[in-house]
């Protein structure tokens, strides 16, 4: 079984998928002969031809308006928005057209798309490079968002996301995408948008994450005292949200610390912690506490580890928690 | 090294019937039969009537915000037969009503639209068109996306995309005509420029002289028309229709037409627009002209006039009573059509949207939860 990097896990789904599905068309900036600022594409255009891995004019906002007319008019195209800072401009067309289409139609017209936003901070990136709006999109009703932080999750949720006969925004944290290797099949299989994953199992408090922190929540958790046992959810989709999976273990922990990247305020921190409470007030044993990005710019990259909730701050807050 | 000329361009100017209904008998020849003359004038009276119709319902409180299509009606008509009904491709504003009924929508789907109810935007299945699209020049985006399918899967359909003036100010219109250029697909662009955006007249809206010139920007074949000349509108269309189906990529029009409306029925263009521009404009009115064509031509007399009347109130009552009568959507329908298949949470909500504040499943919160732990 071949050992892949995040970046060559989606290549591969890609490459896959478009070689079963003569709909689906790569449309971006960058994506053809240079494969993509990160290489995501890399070779595709070369092997499937320039009508199916198409170099687009620098206009995130016609790249998006003109994918949801390729998906109305029969094809599956899967565009790619370079950074998520440039996903603004296309905003009006995702969230205003592609995510209302099905409902005011009454699904005499659907947008299946998948678009391929690499997100997140930690790379050292310029301005409107580093931040992670999936908060933003989860709020925007009609769309599915979904962010995998491995290599055997981002290929089975990427052919997951354009078999969908619905808009999908895949995140794909850039932090990690040669961070690591890990074992990615040949053959095809899906992972179902909606499943959360236990990454590990314990007792004593709940860690919910996604995206790059997994990593750093990872590292935490190494550095607790060995006796604490933390069970720790990878979410992997953001919107629909495995609420059941997050339920089930703050039920039995007790504890809960949301760990992600973005703003704190009206963060996806605040809406998994009002679920808890929702769902299981009288099992807390201390209020759900968030570990998140600060309601400030993000800033440039000199001070982007001081922004980002890494492992020191979130071991504080899963002591603080247990303390409780 | 002298300097030298790398562009230069011109814009003709097309208008075959006059505000008199004289017609160029040279220009008009492979146009309109005299038959589709007669059609296209029944389509725009059924229309006109359509608008008067409209207007009551919306001041008798029995629908929202309605735009009158009143004076434009010569655009939709003659670029809605240039084009091949159940094959091309509409992708509307809402100011070409007729276009879409004569491509297959059933006429009272437009009221059901303005009556605030989305089953007037389910498109039946063997009608080639997006529904009425609100927000100005968003969706010519989506005709390049849907002209670029058909390029790619073989399919010869062309698409027709309408806006105004006033759409062309936004960024999305300028990528529309990039991205259609660039990928060469087949797709017309028709401005219906009615001269107002609202109560924004167009010299404050642009400073080109056209909106025809804004096409060079892309290298795409351009042109302006009379807007209110059915013989025009449709050998426009028919000539960049065909030019998108060869393969030759797609085309410009500016039809130069007018708005003898309100923008809407929440709107008093008194306000802003002088009434001697409307007088002038009173009289360059597609049905008149087109009328005066056909009488003089002697394909018309008082009589089919007097029973086209009738006969358009017929139909058109007919419409409303239908878009009236229809059921009420079944309370959770706004829920249905989220996706194809509902999310638990979503599902959810819609369960016990009458029985929670929240829509959350009165289990889960409180007694439940106290329940199981007790």
């Amino acid at each position: 079984m071949p050992q892949l990097t995040l970046v060559q896990a989606i290549n591969t789904a890609l490459a896959q998928e478009m070689e079963r599905d003569s709909r689906v068309v790569i449309l971006g900036e960058d994506v053809g002969p240079n494969g993509g600022v990160f290489r995501v594409t890399e070779g595709l255009q070369a092997r499937f031809g320039k009508d199916r891995v198409v170099d687009t004019p620098l206009d995130e906002s016609g790249i998006m308006g003109s994918a949801i007319g390729l998906a109305i008019g029969g094809m599956r195209p899967i565009p790619e928005i370079q950074f998520e800072g440039f996903l603004g401009p296309a905003y009006d067309q995702l969230v205003n057209h592609a995510g209302r289409m099905r409902t005011r139609t009454r699904s005499a017209i659907t947008v299946p798309m998948t678009v391929r936003v690499p997100v997140g901070g930690g790379i050292h990136a310029p301005e409107l490079h580093s931040d992670s709006p999936e908060a933003i999109y989860t709020h925007s009703p009609g769309i599915k968002v979904v962010m995998p932080s491995t290599p055997y999750d981002a290929k089975g949720l990427l052919l997951s996301a354009i078999r969908d006969p619905d808009p999908v925004i895949f995140f794909e944290p850039k932090r990690v995408y040669r961070s690591f290797r890990e074992e990615v099949p040949d053959e095809d299989y899906t992972i179902p948008i909606g499943e959360a994953k236990v990454v590990s199992e314990g007792d004593d408090i709940t860690v919910v994450t996604w995206g790059g922190p997994v990593f750093q929540c990872l590292g935490a958790l190494d550095n607790l005292p060995e006796d604490v046992s933390v069970e720790l959810i990878d979410l992997r989709s953001i919107y629909p949200l495995d609420i059941e999976t997050i339920v089930e273990s703050v039920k039995k922990t007790g504890r809960c610390v949301v760990v992600h990247e973005a703003p704190k305020t009206a963060g996806m921190g605040a809406e998994i912690s009002a679920l808890i409470q929702e769902n299981c007030f009288l099992h807390l044993e201390a209020p759900v506490q968030r570990c998140a990005g600060f309601d400030t710019i993000m800033p440039y990259y000199k001070l982007e580890l001081e922004y980002l909730p890494e492992t020191p701050r979130i071991q504080k807050a899963i002591e603080e928690c247990l303390a409780y | 090294m002298p300097k030298k000329v790398v562009y230069e361009a011109k814009i003709e100017h097309l208008q075959i019937l006059d505000e008199d209904g004289k017609l160029d008998q040279k220009l008009a020849k492979d146009t309109l039969t005299d038959e589709q003359v007669v059609y296209l004038y029944e389509q725009m009276s059924i229309c006109r009537q359509y608008d008067e119709i409209a207007f009551k319902l919306q001041r008798s409180g029995r629908m929202g915000t309605y735009p009158q299509n009143k004076g434009q009606e010569a655009n939709a008509v003659g670029a809605g037969l240039a084009l091949e009904k159940g094959k091309d491709w509409l992708v509307p504003c809402y100011r070409e009503n007729a276009a879409l009924f004569m491509h297959g929508l059933p006429m009272h789907y437009v009221l059901l639209h303005w009556m605030g109810d989305e089953r007037g935007n389910q498109i039946p299945e063997d009608c080639r068109m997006t529904p009425l699209s609100i927000p100005i020049g968003t969706h010519m985006l989506h005709a390049t996306g849907i002209a670029w399918a058909n390029k790619l899967r073989g399919d010869d359909s062309v698409v027709a995309t309408f806006f105004g003036d006033g759409a062309t100010s936004e960024g999305d219109f300028h990528g529309a005509m990039n991205f259609a250029t660039v990928m060469q697909v087949p797709v017309v662009f028709y401005c219906q420029n009615n001269q107002w955006a609202i109560s924004v007249p167009r010299e404050s809206q642009m400073n080109s002289a056209t909106v025809a010139q804004k096409a060079f920007a892309y290298d795409m074949p351009t042109i302006q028309i009379d807007g209110n000349d059915i013989f025009a509108t449709y050998k426009a269309t028919k000539d960049a229709a065909k030019r998108a189906r060869e393969g030759g990529g797609p085309s410009f029009i500016e039809a130069v037409t007018y708005r003898l409306g309100d923008h809407t029925t929440a709107d008093d263009a008194r306000r802003y627009r002088d009434q001697a521009e409307l007088d002038a404009w009173m009289g360059k009115d597609p049905l008149i002209r087109t009328r005066l064509y056909m009488e003089g031509k002697g394909l018309w007399s008082d009589k089919q006039q007097t029973e086209l009347e009738e006969r358009a109130k017929r139909i058109v009552d007919e419409v409303a009573k239908t878009a009236l009568e229809i059921e009420a959507p079944s309370t959770s329908d706004f829920f249905n059509h989220m996706f194809a298949e509902l999310p638990a949470d979503l599902a959810r909500q819609r369960d016990t949207m009458r029985t929670s504040s929240l829509g959350l499943d009165p289990d889960q919160v409180g007694l439940g939860a106290r329940a199981q732990r007790v």
